[in-house]
Formats: C-alpha cells, structure tokens, sequence
C-alpha cells in the first residue's frame, strides 16, 4: 500500500492536481481496532464502555490522521461516515436484542402441544397458544374485512374524484387518525358497544372494530400514494378510448397500482396485529377457543402474553409460555412481510 | 365513416386563464391536417379540445362551437364518453397499459367497455389493428409479452393500433413523433399516409419537414406575447403554406427567422 501514500507531484506549470495523498483501505479498521484496545483498557474492559469509547476516540484520531494525510474534505467524510455507522450500529442493538431474546426464550416452549391445545383448565405445566392464534387470526381477518374497502375506497375518492374543501379534511382527519393512540381506539369500540349491549361487554366484532380505526388510516394513506404512482398517462389513453372513468379505475388504475396497494394492506395488518391494550379492553382475556366473535370473550396473542406474563400460574411456567406467544406473533409478522414481498413481486406490472 | 369538423370562434380557458382564443377552422374529411407553431400557442389544447380530452384537466373548459358532422361538441346532450369513441387520440409519449399483453393492449378499448367478442373476433381486430399500425410482423410471435417490453416506436405503433381498433372516425396526434428516433418516425409517418384514406387525421408537430411530408392542410399558431392567449394565425394547403403564406410571422417562423 506504500503506493498510495507516495506524493504525486504535479506536472510543472499545473495549478491543481487531481492527484491526492489517500489512506490505505485497511486505515479505518486498523485505526477503530486500535482504538477499541486503548478503550478497553481505558474502561477496564467493560463491554459497553469500550465500544462507546474507542468509538469517540476512533472519530478523533481519523479526523486528524485524514486531515495530515488526506485533506479537510476527506478528514469530514471519514467522520461522518462514522457518526452514521454508528447511528445505525445504535438502532440495530434493540431489534436484535428483541429477536434474540424472543427467540432464545420462546424457542424451548415449542412444541404440537403448544399449537394444539388451548389453556382451558391449564394450572402449572402444559397448555398452549391455540385459542389465543385463532383470536388473533379472525379479529384481524374481521379488522381486514372491514378496513380494507372503507380504506380502498377513500384512497380512491381523493386521488380520482376529490375536488376542492372535503378531501382536504379527509386527508387532514385521517392523518388525525393515524396519530390516535390504539387505548383510545379500544375505549371507542368499547363506548360504542357498551352504548350497545350496555356494560361489562366482551365481543369479538367490538376488537375487529378497533382495529379497523387504527387500520384504516394506514390504508387509505398506503393506497392513496400508490394510486397518485400511477401515471396520468395511462388514465388519459383510456379515456381516449371512451372508457368512462369508473371503469378507467376499476380496470387500469387500481390493477396498475396493485402491487403497492397489497403490500399497504398486507404491512397494515403487521401494524395492528400486535396491538394489546385495544383488545385487553374489549376482548379481554380466556382460556378457552371461542370461535363465537358476536358473544364472549376471545383470547388475542398480544393479550394472552400479557396475562401469562403478569399471572404466571402456580408454578411460573406462564413466563415461558408468554415467550412462546410472542415469538409466535414475531413469526407471524415475519411471514406478513415475507408475503408483502412476494405480492409486490408477483403483481409488480413491469414483470416480462 | 371519417368525418369532417367544423370549428368556430372557440375560446380555451384554464381556469381564468384565456389559453387559447377565437379559432375557427374547417378540418376535412379522409386528410391530414397539421398543427405547427411555437411551445405554449396552444396547439395541444385545441387538439385536446377536439375530443373533449381537454376538460379532464381540472378548471379547464371551453366556448364556441365544434360541429362534427352536424352535431354539436359541446351541445347539451352530448356525452364526452361517446365522443371519445368516435374521436381517437394518440400521445406525445407512448403509453401502453403496463398490465397488459401487446394483445389486451390493442382490444383494450373493446375489453374496457366489456363488449362481448368472441376469441375469433378479438383475434382478427387485434391482426388488423397491428397490420394497419405496420405492427404485426414484428410483434405477431410474442403477441403474449408485455406492452412495455417493446421499443418506444414500437410501443408507439402498439398505441396507434390501440387508437384505432375502436374504429374512431377522427385520430388526434398529439406530436406522436417527438419522443422517436428518424427510423421509427418514418414507420410512423408511412403509417399516416395509409390512415388517411380511412380516418380524418389532425397531427400537432414541432418537426416542419414532418407537417410538410404529411399533411395536404397546414394550420399555423401563434401568440402575440408570453401570458397572452394562442390564436390561430392563418391555415391552407400544405403547399401553400410552406411555399406563399399570406402571413409574415408564418413565413418567418417555416423559415426559422422567428422571434
């Protein structure tokens, strides 16, 4: 590498080169694993302290060694390029921590018993997320069913048909809804269900509707930008074919946009999915399978968490099982995505 | 089944925005008629206007008369939906449907509006379509494939064979020539020249050699300043036009010593 630290001396009579003294490539992690030894002993060997330490002193040393060797603009592109390798290194610590500790400690509690049974007369050992997968999976559907053509629909009304003062508020009170807090979202479900069959209700269709208040925003604002995409190129050739507007819509526009619509949808669903404390309010909590969502209380995964964590049961195996439901919820997010992924790949329009 | 248009005195609005003032204009049955003139005269709005394409842009309308073959334009009963059947229109940049094959691309004005055809049928409009648009040798074994995956001369064709698979009476051609290279222009340019025989064809172009190799009329536009409406200057044979125009700023502007 001693080439590259050789001075290039510019031809008699050039004003500028365009030649530059540069560090060689291994320089960086050379100079960080340096830095990281003096953190260590600077820190007597704390795992944290040393990173966060030789961390600093790395940015430090780069900058005046780049700044001698190299130039000012260098010395500032080495330095910010450590300040946002840090800032990413910093975000990824809790989601790996979380996968990690999912993972390890819900992964033991696995098993066909798990899956298969539900906790109905379930006091220490055994038991398992039956009821609770089947909760979630049709008061979810149900949130679906409900969000995704009230969602479809107004996205639809703003871009093609919204002229003057009402979409403006549209789109203002939906960004309105995107911000309410989901507690808030249950406590209305549960309003509007109490003003109903009066107090102490539990119903299924009560948590869909909750949801479906913190779902729906999230479609209509996925929807809206995905049809704004579609270039008005294409809703002008059919229209020059005598297509009328609605079935410009309906036949070139929303299959143009297809792709992007699912995978609003399908992220939508990843976002409500986990949501506790709008279903702890209307659904509670039970500890049979209750395929009934106009009567009674239906266990939910985020929920059945939350009480096997804060009631473990006689002999604390509840802890385990509370891993077991999140790693379950973390898995069916994972497949969510993995799904928006494959729609968008599979409806993509530019697919030969 | 081309029909002739008769404009006159029509005014073009955006908004309060007068674009385009007091065109009166003859358009012949089974010709090419050509617009030319400078960016921003207007030009495109008036085309647009023929097929009531126009008022799709929010705020914009339009006054005076179009009368195609008796019939009022802009008359009360008139639906702009029937009206765009009849008249077709072709873009400055090709734009297939990306969704579909070259061959829904090309019945896609019958598979839109759901008219029942029979696979026979569909297959001989969508041949003929493509034989006419100078289409179908090069695309007849891949008729399956994407729209997009043609070239954009090709793409261009396929939505010149879109146009006029509805067997419009009146194609528009807004600059459908600008965004092609020299070989695909002259494809398209032999295509006008079949076309006209069957369709009335207006063409709006910035290329004067392209108004000159295919129009029998020329219509020249111009505005007087920036900010003040298009006005249609003076219109003829092509001949005329490009040899004796009655106008100095036409003849300044054929000869490039414009502006």
């Amino acid at each position: 590498m001693a080439s590259t630290l050789e001075t290039q001396q510019p031809p008699a009579g050039a004003a500028r080169s365009i030649h530059q003294r540069t560090l060689p490539r291994y320089a960086p992690a050379a100079v960080f694993g340096g830095c990281l030894v003096i953190g260590a002993v600077l820190t007597g060997f704390g795992l944290i302290g040393t990173v966060v330490l030789g961390t600093v002193i790395y940015l430090v040393v780069i900058y005046v060694l780049s700044r001698t060797v190299e130039s000012s603009r260098k010395a500032a592109d080495r330095v910010v390029t450590g300040l946002v390798t840090s800032a990413f290194v910093i975000a990824l610590v809790p989601l790996v921590s979380v996968i990690y500790t999912v993972f390890s400690r819900g992964l033991p509690v696995l098993s066909a018993t798990f899956f298969t049974s539900s906790m109905r007369n379930v006091v220490g050992e055994g038991g398992g997320v039956f009821h609770a997968i089947w909760g979630t999976v049709y008061i979810t559907g149900m949130a679906l069913v409900i969000s995704v053509p009230i969602g479809i629909l107004t996205a639809i009304y703003l871009v093609e048909y919204g002229r003057g003062w009402l979409p403006r508020q549209i789109r203002f009170l939906v960004d309105v809804m995107t911000g309410i807090p989901s507690i808030v979202a249950g406590l209305f479900a549960y309003a509007l269900f109490v003003l109903i069959f009066g107090p102490g209700i539990r119903i299924g269709i009560g948590g869909a509707i909750a949801l479906s208040v913190l779902m729906i925003p999230v479609v209509v604002r996925s929807t809206e930008e995905m049809l704004k995409l579609v270039p008005n190129e294409l809703r002008e050739a059919a229209y020059a074919l005598g297509v009328p507007k609605w079935r410009t819509i309906v036949k070139v526009v929303l299959p143009t946009a297809l792709a992007g619509i699912a995978t609003g949808v399908t992220l939508s669903i990843a976002r409500v999915i986990g949501e506790t404390a709008p279903l702890l309010i209307i659904l509670g909590i039970t500890d049979s399978a209750n395929f009934d969502p106009f009567s009674g209380r239906i266990a939910t995964l985020p929920v059945f968490t939350y009480y096997e964590y804060i009631q473990p049961g006689v002999d604390g195996s509840g802890e385990g099982r509370a891993f077991g439901g999140a790693l379950v919820l973390v898995l069916i997010v994972l497949v969510l995505n993995a799904v928006a992924r494959l729609i968008s790949y599979l409806f993509s329009p530019t697919k030969a | 089944m081309a029909k002739s248009i008769d404009v006159s005195d029509l005014n073009i609005y955006y908004g309060d925005f007068l674009a385009v003032e007091g065109v009166t204009i003859p358009i012949a049955a089974k010709s090419v008629t050509a617009f030319i003139g400078p960016s921003g005269c207007g030009k495109s709005s008036f085309l647009r206007s023929l097929n009531r394409m126009h008022e799709v842009i929010p705020g914009a309308r339009v006054e005076g008369k179009i009368i195609i073959d008796g019939n009022d334009l802009y008359g009360a009963g008139t639906d702009p939906v029937a009206v765009r059947r009849e008249i077709g229109m072709v873009f400055q940049r090709p734009n297939p449907f990306p969704t579909m094959s070259i061959y829904e691309n090309v019945i896609a004005g019958m598979r839109l509006n759901a008219k029942r055809m029979k696979k026979s049928e569909a297959d001989d409009a969508v041949e003929k379509s493509l034989r006419s648009a100078n289409l179908w040798a090069e695309v007849e074994d891949r008729l399956r494939r994407p729209g997009s995956s043609l070239s954009g001369g090709q793409q261009q064709r396929l939505c010149i064979a879109r146009a006029i698979a509805v067997e419009p009476q009146v194609l528009l051609m807004d600059e459908p020539c600008s965004a092609l290279d020299p070989i695909s222009t002259s494809a398209i340019e032999d295509l006008i020249h079949d076309l006209q025989h069957d369709y009335t064809i207006v063409i709006v172009t910035h290329n004067m050699q392209q108004a000159a190799r295919v129009s029998e009329t020329t219509a020249f536009f111009n505005l007087s300043a920036v900010g003040e409406p298009g006005r249609l200057v003076e219109y003829g044979s092509t001949t005329k036009i490009f040899s004796n125009p009655d106008n100095e700023s036409t003849e300044a502007y054929i000869s490039g010593r414009f502006g």
